[in-house]
């Protein structure tokens, strides 16, 4: 069991601790969804799960990239890679705000002392074609989290309406912990044997992988796997739904999403790398945009997304 | 009389559309209520960010009975008739009443509709306006398909008798049924209670931490502000908008002033402001002696037990990181600017400025030429104004502007001046988005006056020329702002500048520049050879566009070349059609436009639009600043006694002349002769309008027109004394011929000065 008692001392310990309460409250607890996506939204679990009208419950840590945060570890709060916890429910249960608090409680924030606000904030991913409303939550002024009530995913409207939670975990556990520097922050017990940092575990990753994103990748052989992504994404859906060798009705909405998945993260190392202007910006956004559709159409054809045949 | 009390109780209502929602929720409610028959004596609606509420007081416990009498069917008319009737009456025939009407017998029945209580009226009402809110956005939320802004928790609905007996009115809304509890504060007071009334409810919240009305709380955080800063010396700087939004965002505010951290203190004061604004909804506190942002004010929602000190300290390390980062930006960009913006001016060409406009850099190109061209008009140095023009928007590729889009201009300020650009440069980076609204003020240095001007010229042509004109009440690209933005920098500069000419510039450059863009062609701009313009085709990718006979042509003759502007241009739309289009046609359109926005700025000012059309329709009236000037002398000229009957001596003697010339088929245009002057008033004025011709003629050239004005003014006395004394139908038909041609000469004189035709009364 995890003692949530007290402050806790390392990265490790908000995680565990964020866990065992969403756990204890019913959600599924799942693993990272094991490509690279640019925020927790992006695992199935959240985006494909939202749609339709079974129940659903989970909760997860999402490593994320974003290359263009890269800064070789050098900035105080700015990663490529990082962690996002990630809690869906669907339908949205009343008390989700309160739900909601007991979980920064559990990561000992203290509501006495603290100044905790919901502070209108729209979610929309031009990707993912979804957006939904709700608020970036704020604690003494800092953005801790966003709490969003999905309105549409994929193009479809959400029936029942998942509500989603995103913490941002460096940052609420560099706050948390009270810890300026991201790579100073201890990454597990402060007082153990090996006592490691987050920059003992990340700094090499994060220069190497900023160098590479900035200046390194292989421009046209990403812009080869963009297109590749997105003509397997659409071989893949116009297969029919029966599949031959079964007999059985197969619709694959989740492989031809892992194609999207890989578009869309393709697309951040393109721009990354400068090569894509503000034009062709939208318009690969877009295409993005449509294997997304094209997956969640397919995904409410699937049983998990509602289909009875 | 009772006392109605609403509360729709949520989860966290958006600041900015608090106020909105008050006025929505209190007239929608009003409204149905007085429909129904429910009058009432006074309502205020209140917003905190968890609740809307309403008071009504003195609201009728039930709608009057209402009577009413229906005319029915001729007691002759066939008993289907009657019957349905009747059931649409809902009346027996024993009910009915017979009286004589002019055409037979008639039946009436008088209807009785009896008075509803209130609760039921309110019931229906308030289920109507829960589910019709004009939310701006709003959204579902669990299984339910009721929308909101948020999602909706609980709705208080009581009425409250003379007694203060208070009653639950009976009311479900998707599951959500009414009563007479509400929540305090989220945290300070956690828990439900009942009211029992508006007073009590109000006391209530306020001992559970919920301070209800929006004004005390705005009111509360700013004197609490402004005490925290005085106590230190310092003051607070203003910001409305700000105050209503934080108000928005609490319901126990408590200010708490805390420090920018010493190695900030020197970024610029905008940068200050705007990141603890847009990004912390902070105030900032000024220091008066020096005039630096030296604090700030953060607004909690709670008290604690360490006063404030935890939430304070938190509230400080997000700013020092924000502001870690604006440094950093700041650095970044000095770094550039001081080498002279290079890399800043080359990436413009990157950024879209509308997507069938094309690029930054392109509009940049255009504004610096026509800024070039107008320098010489408003007095400013060419070459200054061709340099402030290319630099003016090369902040919008600095890292501070990315991040802080609502300081353009300002950064460019500072930028151009880090760069070593001369003064008035670094001003006019500033200052050409102005003036931003119609009480901002305008520039005055002359090389920002010049950048303005064609800044805003090439917006407007540039949006006409992709037919992007503001109809009704859309303007999305400000294009108006963008008129009156000219009309403000003539004449509040006094300068006299021909618009049409520049105008012509503006919407051929932009179509040069659509043109190059499709590359259908490239078309070359010589304002300076005789408003001369080249069109040069490019090799064989014009023959793919529709209309290519036009572009042919050009290319058979290997180039083009129009003599003068009222030759039609190409114009190219957003796809690949080739149409022909007239560059006066749309520098006329524009100068109406200016002409139109003129008449608006004029009318406020007190001048009467009848007045603005009898001198747009003068000659110049491109030239507003001659425009404005030539209005109010009339104006002033219209208030004396002589101009107010010269305009009724005018108006009479064009319209005798005018239906001569009409029945007669003739203009009585070839100058009357003194010899056939009978009378002496007819020799007199004679002699007065020779005199007027002379001074009104030698008084425009001059740009003196009070002077014609009162030329024209003092044609009045000879006027009427001659429509006194003389018969201009003459039965001698010389001497009628003669005088219609001296209503002319008056028609004409007067008209040198303003066309008087097109004043009203």
């Amino acid at each position: 069991m995890i003692d949530s008692s007290g402050k806790p001392r390392s990265f490790q310990e908000i995680i565990l601790r964020l866990q065992a309460y969403w756990a204890a409250k019913g959600c599924a607890v799942m693993q990272p969804y094991d490509m690279e996506v640019g925020a927790g939204t992006f695992h199935p679990a959240t985006t494909l799960r939202s749609l339709g009208a079974r129940p659903w419950a989970a909760a997860y840590v999402q490593p994320s990239r974003r290359p263009t945060d890269g800064r070789y570890g050098e900035s105080p709060n700015r990663l490529q890679h990082y962690y996002q916890y990630q809690v869906l429910i669907k339908p949205s249960p009343p008390d989700l705000q309160a739900l909601y608090l007991g979980s920064l409680e559990a990561i000992g924030i203290d509501m006495e002392t603290h100044d905790i606000r919901f502070v209108e904030d729209d979610w929309e991913s031009p990707t993912l074609g979804a957006w939904g409303l709700g608020w970036e939550v704020w604690c003494d002024g800092m953005e801790v989290s966003q709490f969003t009530y999905f309105q549409q995913v994929g193009g479809h409207d959400c029936h029942p309406v998942s509500g989603e939670l995103t913490y941002g975990l460096e940052r609420l556990a560099m706050y948390v912990l009270g810890v300026d520097h991201v790579m100073d922050m201890p990454f597990n017990d402060p007082d153990a044997p090996i006592a490691l940092s987050y920059g003992d575990v990340f700094l090499e990753a994060e220069a190497q992988f900023a160098r590479w994103n900035f200046d390194v990748a292989d421009t046209d052989v990403l812009l080869r796997h963009f297109v590749e992504a997105e003509a397997e994404c659409d071989r893949i859906l116009s297969e029919p739904d029966e599949d031959p060798k079964t007999g059985r009705r197969i619709v694959m909405a989740l492989p031809a999403y892992d194609q999207c998945i890989k578009a869309s993260h393709i697309f951040n190392l393109l721009d990354a790398r400068g090569v894509i202007s503000v034009t062709e910006r939208q318009a690969y956004i877009g295409r993005v945009r449509a294997l997304a559709k094209k997956c969640a159409d397919a995904y409410v054809l699937t049983a998990d997304g509602g289909y009875a045949a | 009389m009772p006392d109605l009390l609403i509360e729709l109780f949520s989860e966290e209502i958006p600041a900015r559309m608090q106020a909105r929602a008050c006025d929505d929720l209190k007239k929608r409610m009003t409204d149905g209520l007085v429909e129904a028959g429910l009058t009432y004596a006074g309502a205020a609606a209140f917003a905190t960010p968890r609740r809307l509420t309403l008071a009504l007081e003195g609201l009728l416990s039930e709608s009057p009975t209402l009577r009413e009498e229906r005319k029915g069917p001729r007691v002759d008319a066939p008993e289907k008739a009657i019957e349905g009737f009747l059931r649409g009456a809902g009346v027996t025939r024993d009910d009915l009443e017979v009286r004589d009407e002019k055409k037979g017998k008639v039946y009436f029945a008088t209807v009785t509709k009896p008075g509803r209580p209130a609760a039921e009226i309110v019931a229906e009402v308030l289920d109507d306006t829960i589910r019709n809110f004009p939310w701006p956005k709003s959204m579902r939320w669990g299984a339910g398909s009721l929308r909101w802004v948020r999602p909706l928790h609980s709705i208080l609905c009581i009425l409250t008798d003379d007694a203060g007996e208070a009653q639950v009115v009976p009311l479900e809304v998707d599951g959500i049924k009414a009563g007479d509890s509400t929540e305090g504060h989220r945290f300070m007071a956690p828990g439900r209670f009942s009211v029992t009334s508006f007073e009590d409810y109000a006391a209530k919240l306020k001992r559970a931490r919920v301070v209800l009305n929006p004004e005390e709380r705005s009111g509360h955080i700013w004197q609490e502000a402004t005490n925290l800063a005085f106590a230190r010396g310092l003051e607070v700087v203003e910001d409305k908008g700000l105050l209503q939004e934080v108000a928005g965002l609490v319901e126990w505010p408590v200010p708490l002033m805390g420090e920018i951290g010493a190695e900030f203190l020197d970024l610029p004061p905008e940068v200050l402001q705007s990141s603890m604004k847009e990004h912390q909804k902070f105030f900032s506190v000024r220091n008066p002696k020096t005039g630096r942002i030296e604090q700030f004010v953060t607004v909690a929602n709670r008290e604690t037990a360490d006063e404030g000190a935890t939430i304070l300290a938190g509230n400080q390390k997000v700013l020092a990181a924000r502001l870690a980062d604006a440094k950093f930006f700041w650095e970044n960009d000095l770094r550039i600017a001081k080498e002279g913006m290079g890399p800043w001016l080359e990436s413009l060409e990157n950024v879209t400025f509308h997507n069938k406009l094309g690029s930054q850099a392109e509009r940049i190109a255009r504004i610096a030429a026509l800024a070039r061209e107008i320098a010489p008009v408003v007095g400013a140095d060419p070459d200054l104004a061709e340099q402030a023009a290319k630099v003016a928007k090369a902040d919008l590729s600095s890292e501070m502007v990315y991040e802080f889009p609502e300081l353009q201009g300002i950064m460019g300020r500072y930028y151009a001046a880090e760069a070593g650009l001369p003064e008035d440069v670094a001003a006019a980076c500033e200052e050409h988005y102005a003036p931003l609204g119609p009480s901002d003020a305008v520039p005055s240095r002359l090389v920002s006056v010049t950048v303005a001007l064609a800044d805003k010229l090439d917006t407007l042509a540039g949006f006409w020329a992709i037919d992007e004109k503001p109809t009704g009440s859309k303007d999305p690209y400000a294009l108006r702002r963008a008129a009156l933005g000219v009309i403000r920098l003539v004449l509040e500069n006094d300068i006299k500048f021909s618009l049409s000419p520049k105008l012509r510039h503006s919407v051929f450059s932009v179509f040069a520049s659509l043109a190059r863009d499709y590359k259908v062609a490239q078309l070359e701009v010589h304002p300076g050879d005789g408003d001369q313009f080249v069109l040069l085709p490019f090799h064989d990718e014009l023959y793919n566009f529709e209309g290519r006979n036009a572009v042919e042509a050009a290319a058979t003759a290997g180039k083009l070349a129009f003599a003068d502007w009222s030759h039609s241009a190409m114009s190219f739309d957003h796809n690949t059609a080739v149409q022909a289009k007239d560059v006066a046609l749309y520098s006329d359109e524009i100068l109406s436009f200016f002409h139109d926005r003129l008449k608006v700025y004029l009318r406020d000012q007190g001048i009467r639009h009848d007045v603005i059309d009898a001198c747009i329709a003068m000659e110049g009236n491109d030239d507003l600043a001659l425009l404005v000037k030539r209005a109010r002398a009339l104006q002033d000229v219209l208030q004396t006694e002589d101009g107010e009957n010269l305009v009724q001596g005018f108006k009479r003697a064009n319209n005798i002349l005018t239906q001569a010339e009409e029945k007669d088929g003739v203009e009585y245009s070839f100058g009357a002769d003194p010899k056939f002057a009978e009378d002496d008033t007819e020799k007199a004025l004679f002699a007065a309008l020779q005199d007027a011709e002379n001074t009104i003629a030698a008084a425009e050239k001059g740009e003196d027109f009070a002077r014609a004005m009162a030329a024209m003014a003092a044609l009045r006395g000879p006027i009427d004394a001659f429509f006194e004394a003389v018969q201009i139908n003459s039965d001698n038909e010389i001497l009628r011929r003669n005088r219609l041609n001296m209503l002319h000469s008056i028609r004409q004189i007067c008209l040198q000065a303003a066309d008087l035709r097109r004043l009203e009364g």
